[in-house]
C-alpha cells in the first residue's frame, strides 16, 4: 500500500498552468525530494497534498484513501499530513510550547498535560527544551524552523511535507535543520521534499524527482540522477546548480 | 536573505518604538535638547498668554469663562452628573467590542455562500458611519420609547446607548477588520495545515493578533465614544454636558463648561495613556524570555 498517490494532479492560478498531470507515488518511510526551478510546481504540489489549495483535476491518495473526493473532512486529513513552511510561519502571539501543543489540544482534544508531554519529548529529542517558553521572535532562523518542525510532528502525521525549509535561513544556520530531518529520515517518517540543497537531496533522498513546466520529466534513485541525467532539461538544471556552487 | 528581513524587522521595530516611546523626542538628545526645549516652550506659552491676555475683549472673556469661583461651585453637580456619563460609556463599550468583532468577522468570511453576510456586514457599517450620531441618537430616544411596546425599554439613556452602540460599531468593526486582514495569510495556512477548523483558526491564531494590534485606533475610538456619550444630553437627560448648560445658564458665565472639560479629560487622558502602557507592555513580553509569559 503507498502512502500517498498522485493521479494526473492539474492546478492552475487564474491562466497560469502551474501542474500539468502531476503523478507520483511515496511508498511507507520513503523519503522523495522534489527538485527543479523555481515556478516548476514544487510548492503548489506540497499545498495541494495539505489540501491548502483545491486540485482542478486529477486524484490524491492517502493510504489508499482519496484525499480530494468531494465532501472530505479537511481538517481530518490535514491532521494526517504535516507540512512545513519556508518562512516557518509560527504563531508569533504564542511561546514555543504553546505553539506545539495548540493543535494536538484544539483538533485531536488532547488535555493539555497530554499535549505539553507530548510536546516537551519533541522539544527535548530536538535540541529545544530550554526554549519551551520563548516567543519566536527570540528564536533564531534555525530555531524557528526546528520548532516548526517539532509543531507539526506533534500532531503524529503520517505523512510529512517539507517546502524549501532552508531557503530562508542563513547559511550557517541550515546544517542543524537538515539534522533534524536527517533524524526523521532515520526514524522512518515518510516525507516529501522541496528543497534546494542538492547535496542533502543525495544524501537522504530514497528517490529524486525532477520537476519541469508542472510534471516530472525525470525521476530516480539519487546517484543515478545526479551523476547521468537522461534528460537533457534535467541535465541543463544540474549544470547550473553545479555552476552556483550548490552540488 | 533571512538576515536582511531581521534587519529590516529590526527597523522597523524601532521606528515604531521611538513612534510611541518618543512622543516628545527628548530623550535621544540629551540635556541639550532639553535645555532648548524647555526655552522654547516658555518663549511660545509667554508669546501665546500675553497675546491672549492684552487682546480687547480679555476682561469679559475672563469674567465669563474663568472665574475661579462658578467653576468650583458648579464642579460638584456636574461631577455627580458625569457619573452618568462614565456609566453610559463603559456598558456602551463592552457591547461594542462584541458586537463589532461580530460584524467584522461576518465581513471576513470567504466564499460564495457567506455573501449575503458579507453584504449585511457592508452595508451595516456604512450605513453606521453614514448618519450623524446625534440624529441616531435622537431617532431611538425619542422614537423607540414612543412606540410604547411591551417589554422595550421606555428609558432614554437606554436608547441613547443602543444608538452609540450602533454607531461606534460601525468603526470599531472596521478597525477590527483592518486587524484580521493585517494577519498574514500564512498564519492562517499553517493554523489550517495542523488541522485546525476554520473558526478555531480565527479564535486562537488570528483574532488574538488582529486584536493586538489595533488596541492603539480601538482606545482612540472609545475616547471619541467617551466624549460623545455628552449626546445623550441632547434627550434632555442630566448629564454633564447638560448640567454645565444648567449651571451656565443659570449664572450667564461659562466656568461650569470648563468644568465639565476637565471631567472629561480626566477620563480620555488617562486612557490615552493606558493605551501607550498596554502597548508598550506587549512588545516587552514578545521580546523578553518567557518569564512573564
Amino acid at each position: 500500500m503507498s502512502a500517498l498517490v498522485l493521479r494526473g494532479v492539474h492546478k492552475s492560478f487564474g491562466t497560469n498552468e502551474v501542474l500539468r498531470g502531476m503523478d507520483l507515488s511515496l511508498e511507507e518511510h520513503e523519503v522523495v525530494c522534489l527538485i527543479g526551478a523555481s515556478g516548476s510546481g514544487k510548492s503548489t504540489l506540497l499545498r495541494c497534498v495539505n489540501l491548502l489549495e483545491p486540485i482542478d483535476a486529477g486524484r490524491i491518495m492517502l493510504h489508499d484513501e482519496e484525499i480530494t473526493r468531494r465532501g472530505v473532512d479537511l481538517n481530518a486529513v490535514r491532521r494526517r499530513i504535516g507540512i512545513v513552511f519556508q518562512a516557518f510561519n509560527l504563531f508569533p502571539h504564542m511561546t514555543v510550547l504553546r505553539n506545539v501543543t495548540l493543535a494536538p489540544r484544539n483538533a485531536l482534544k488532547l488535555s493539555r498535560e497530554e499535549a505539553e508531554a507530548r510536546a516537551l519529548r519533541l522539544l527535548e529529542r530536538f535540541g529545544l527544551a530550554d526554549k519551551r517558553d520563548d516567543y519566536p521572535d527570540r528564536l533564531s532562523g534555525g530555531q524557528q524552523q526546528r520548532v516548526a518542525i517539532v509543531r507539526a510532528l506533534a500532531m503524529q502525521p503520517q505523512l510529512m511535507l517539507l517546502d524549501e525549509v532552508t531557503s530562508a535561513l542563513d547559511p550557517e544556520l541550515i546544517a542543524e535543520v537538515l539534522e533534524v530531518i536527517r533524524e526523521l529520515a532515520e526514524g522512518g517518517m515518510t516525507m516529501l521534499i522541496a528543497t534546494h540543497e542538492m547535496s542533502f537531496a543525495r544524501d537522504i533522498a530514497n528517490r529524486v524527482c525532477f520537476l519541469h513546466e508542472g510534471r516530472i520529466l525525470e525521476e530516480g534513485p539519487p546517484q543515478e540522477l545526479f551523476s547521468s541525467p537522461k534528460e537533457p532539461r534535467t541535465r541543463q538544471f544540474l549544470e547550473r546548480i553545479i555552476e552556483a556552487g550548490r552540488l | 536573505m533571512a538576515s536582511e528581513g531581521n534587519r529590516r524587522a529590526d527597523l522597523e521595530v524601532e521606528a515604531r518604538r521611538s513612534r510611541v516611546l518618543g512622543g516628545l523626542r527628548l530623550e535621544a538628545e540629551g540635556a541639550r535638547g532639553v535645555a532648548i526645549a524647555l526655552l522654547s516652550t516658555v518663549v511660545f506659552v509667554t508669546a501665546v498668554v500675553v497675546a491672549v491676555t492684552q487682546s480687547p475683549g480679555w476682561p469679559e472673556v475672563h469674567r465669563v469663562f474663568f472665574d475661579w469661583h462658578d467653576i468650583s461651585s458648579s464642579f460638584p453637580e456636574i461631577a455627580r452628573a458625569f457619573v452618568l456619563n462614565v456609566k453610559v460609556f463603559l456598558a456602551c463599550e463592552v457591547f461594542i467590542l462584541a458586537f463589532a468583532l461580530l460584524i467584522a468577522v461576518l465581513r471576513s468570511l470567504p466564499g460564495p455562500v457567506f455573501f449575503p453576510l458579507r453584504a449585511l456586514a457592508i452595508i451595516y457599517a456604512d450605513l453606521a458611519r453614514g448618519v450623524p450620531t446625534i440624529l441616531v441618537i435622537a431617532l431611538l430616544g425619542f422614537g423607540a420609547p414612543a412606540l410604547q411596546l411591551q417589554g422595550v425599554p421606555t428609558s432614554r439613556v437606554f436608547w441613547a446607548g443602543v444608538g452609540l452602540v450602533l454607531i461606534y460599531s460601525g468603526y470599531v468593526a472596521e478597525v477590527y477588520r483592518a486587524g484580521i486582514e493585517s494577519v498574514h495569510p500564512s498564519q492562517e495556512a499553517a493554523a489550517r495545515s495542523l488541522g485546525l477548523s476554520r473558526v478555531q483558526a480565527l479564535r486562537w491564531v488570528i483574532l488574538p493578533q488582529a486584536i493586538r494590534r489595533v488596541i492603539p485606533p480601538l482606545l482612540n475610538d472609545f475616547i471619541g465614544l467617551q466624549k460623545d456619550t455628552a449626546l445623550v444630553g441632547t434627550l434632555g437627560v442630566v448629564e454633564a454636558f447638560n448640567q454645565s448648560q444648567i449651571d451656565a445658564n443659570a449664572t450667564f458665565t461659562f466656568g461650569s463648561y470648563l468644568a465639565a472639560a476637565a471631567l472629561f479629560v480626566a477620563i480620555t487622558i488617562p486612557l490615552a495613556r493606558f493605551t501607550d502602557w498596554l502597548v508598550a507592555r506587549d512588545r516587552r513580553r514578545r521580546q523578553t524570555a518567557g518569564v512573564l509569559g
